[in-house]
């Protein structure tokens, strides 16, 4: 379980309050206007957005001041999510050794997470030579073998078509599926909500609400939702 | 989002920097030690800083004035050959001092080229000598700086306004006037004060070309102090002098320098409708034709007389010239431990004041820290047996600044990109440098250490102040022998230099380029 305790982000004058649980094995959607502070509000789990006040709890440890590396979770950003210098193969080897000393071990499972991606033959590519799909699929193959408890998505298909984003939303979904991992993503469209999601965190006039059922909520939103929704 | 940026430690940095502030206040400190002030500044003394600031100031006008027409014309022509005459403007920059010297002696000296056509039509002869051989030679080294930085003003204007200017018809006065104008202004100012600090540190071309009471400039009379004198409290004053003036000029230039771009970019004209007229075509082919002689006619004498004098050089050339392709690694090697870790640390520092503290070795002058070094080894070693260490160390101090302002954009850039994702995957420390930051700026670092090897290649400065006749470098042993007026062997030694300074700069810049991702 991930809490966050009474939590006050702040930005310039901007400000987010988050008092919510996030549980194991569970599918989240971050909704949202644009600017009500749903990157930030990752970007505050994923330790790249100092709390004001309040604390992060995992498992009863704090981890409000852990590095973003040191934390149960990683994060898929809206680009940039892979080094364009590196092959595909030390850009997912990255995922396990921060120092790519990977030993045979690593090395097999660098592997089989390329080919759970279908990237297998693509190991020695660079980025820049994959399409945007392919890329997307290699920096899921690193999540798969950082293996963390929690995977945060700040809308990184934004750029791709909607039959390919709904492709790699899928695989995503089968994924934590697979490692068990929770799931916490960014999205405006509510088609995700009703396509993935478990749970709702609601973001908008400076509050993140505390999750609540995809279905019922969705099917009966509060004003302020209905709103959004439109 | 705010971005915490602990990818990379500041602790290195920070320790670098201080090694380098430590080097030269250790070197200030020894000089104040020895400087006597009861004896204070003689004449000759004064007479050095008015030569100083005077020539300074008249290489500094005249190349900044020469090089509009230049920088106008490249700007809106296009002619074949064009984008490599843009290129080599940026080669005097890498072009040993001494070397560009003979070019110049070669064409414009006693028996040079000009004075025997002068004599051939019966024309009174010049003389190369005194301060208008040093003003010369500081023209043909910054009339090209001073080209390029302002073709690249030129290229700033944006295409709409000539093409405005050209729906209203004006005349290419008016479009002077009302577009080029207001951009000249704003970059001439910083462009002069670049080359006023750049000549006031003059030290190879006032040997060479100046000297004698009437054409010495500081550095110039620091090294008579020490070399003919061995008075080390005059030495030393003088070097406290040249620290405050070089140092004060510096800083206050530092708010009206432009940024040089040592990039490409330049290779398209601008579409110019007012410049098809016959006149304005005389104008800009006159100053692409003179301004390209200059560069180019030193350069060719180089070549030619060069290969003619190539046979001739003694064994010692040869030797210097393994010496001082040993210093210029020494000196890479150097540069890279102290840029790198200051890069990082000002690319993640909030924008300001710490980038001054590379430019602390455009300051002070080469040498004064070389003298101040020689007063601290001389009580515990010879400081005849560190020459080549201490000039190779002294070189990387003077490269750093141009290194830094290489190095730091980019790597700002990396950590605004890639900042996230690499903590994210804990890439922190060497992690960080190896697999991101290394590999991002290979290009960049390939460039500096190409132009630190060529400048510590063709530096002619500190080790005229150590040196004896067994630890020399390529451009000393050079230096010597035109002194004893073995002109060809000098001019052979002359094209080894020019072959070694350039190949070093070429190999390491394409090394960086090679398979570098964009």
């Amino acid at each position: 379980m991930l809490k966050l305790e009474q939590a006050v982000i702040t930005q310039d004058d901007f400000s987010l309050r988050a008092d919510l649980s996030i549980e194991p094995h569970k599918k989240y959607a971050v909704i949202g206007p644009s600017g009500a502070g749903k990157s930030t509000l990752l970007g505050a789990l994923c330790g790249f957005v100092p709390l004001a006040h309040g604390r992060l709890i995992w498992d009863g440890r704090d981890i409000t001041d852990a590095a973003p590396g040191a934390r149960p979770m990683t994060m898929l950003f809206q680009d940039n999510n892979l080094f364009p210098h590196l092959s595909v193969m030390q850009n997912v080897g990255l995922g396990l050794r921060s120092d790519m000393r990977l030993t045979a071990d690593d090395m097999a499972k660098v592997e089989s997470a390329l080919s759970r991606v279908s990237l297998a033959d693509m190991a020695d590519r660079k980025p820049g030579s994959l399409s945007g799909g392919q890329q997307s699929r290699a920096a899921l193959a690193r999540v798969l073998v950082q293996a963390r408890p929690f995977v945060l998505l700040d809308e990184p298909f934004a750029a791709l078509g909607p039959a390919l984003r709904n492709e790699m939303l899928d695989l995503v979904q089968q994924l934590v599926t697979e490692t068990g991992a929770a799931l916490i993503m960014v999205t405006h469209d509510p088609k995700d909500v009703a396509r993935i999601a478990d749970e709702v965190i609601f973001v908008a006039n400076g509050i993140a609400h505390a999750p609540e059922p995809a279905k019922e909520l969705m099917d009966n939103p509060p004003p302020e939702l209905r709103e959004y929704l439109g | 989002m705010a971005l915490r940026a602990f990818a990379i430690s500041t602790k290195t940095g920070i320790g670098a920097a201080a090694l380098v502030v430590g080097l030269i206040l250790a070197a200030i400190c020894a000089v104040l030690t020895r400087a006597e002030f009861g004896s204070g500044l003689g004449p000759a003394d004064w007479s050095a800083i008015r030569f100083t600031v005077f020539q300074a100031a008249i290489s500094a006008a005249l190349s900044s004035l020469l090089a509009i027409p230049i920088a106008r014309a490249l700007a809106r022509r296009r002619f074949p050959g064009r984008g490599l005459l843009v290129t080599l403007l940026g080669a005097p920059f890498i072009l040993p001092v001494i070397v560009a010297v003979l070019g110049l002696l070669t064409v414009f000296g006693r028996a040079g080229w000009l004075n025997m056509a002068l004599s051939d039509l019966n024309l009174p002869t010049l003389s190369i000598y005194g301060l208008h051989g040093v003003v010369l030679a500081h023209v043909f080294f910054n009339l090209p700086l001073a080209t390029r930085l302002m073709l690249q003003a030129w290229q700033t204007i944006p295409a709409e306004r000539f093409r405005l200017a050209a729906q209203l018809d004006l005349t290419p006065r008016a479009v002077f006037q009302s577009i080029e104008w207001p951009m000249l202004r704003q970059i001439v100012p910083g462009t002069a004060a670049l080359i006023f600090v750049i000549c006031l540190t003059s030290f190879a071309v006032a040997l060479t070309l100046g000297g004698g009471p009437r054409a010495t400039t500081i550095e110039l009379a620091i090294y008579q102090a020490f070399r003919f004198d061995f008075d080390l409290s005059r030495a030393a004053i003088l070097s406290l002098v040249q620290l405050a003036l070089a140092g004060s000029a510096a800083l206050l230039a530092l708010w009206i320098i432009p940024s040089v771009s040592m990039g490409g970019g330049q290779d398209r004209p601008r579409q110019r409708w007012d410049a098809r007229g016959g006149v304005q075509r005389i104008i800009d082919i006159l100053a692409i034709g003179i301004g390209a002689l200059f560069l180019l006619l030193p350069l060719g004498a180089i070549v030619t007389r060069g290969l003619a004098g190539i046979l001739l050089t003694p064994a010692s050339v040869w030797q210097a010239a393994g010496t001082s392709v040993g210093v210029a690694m020494v000196s890479i090697a150097v540069l890279l431990v102290l840029a790198l870790p200051m890069a990082g640390w000002i690319a993640t520092a909030k924008r300001g004041s710490v980038e001054a503290v590379g430019l602390f070795g455009v300051a002070a002058s080469p040498l004064m820290i070389g003298t101040g070094w020689f007063i601290l080894i001389n009580p515990f070693a010879d400081p005849i047996a560190l020459a080549l260490p201490v000039t190779a160390l002294v070189n990387a101090l003077m490269a750093l600044p141009f290194a830094l302002r290489i190095l730091v954009p980019p790597l700002r850039d990396t950590v605004q990109v890639y900042g996230r994702l690499s903590q994210a995957l804990s890439l922190t420390g060497w992690p960080f440098w190896r697999w991101v930051a290394l590999p991002r700026l290979r290009p960049q670092i390939g460039f500096a250490m190409g132009l630190t090897g060529a400048l510590s290649m063709g530096d002619l400065g500190v080790i005229a102040l150590f040196a004896d006749q067994d630890r020399t470098t390529l451009p000393l042993q050079m230096y010597r022998l035109m002194g004893s007026y073995q002109m060809e062997a000098a001019a052979g030694a002359a094209l080894i230099l020019l072959a070694l300074s350039l190949g070093i700069f070429w190999i390491f810049d394409k090394a960086g380029r090679m398979n570098a991702e964009a």
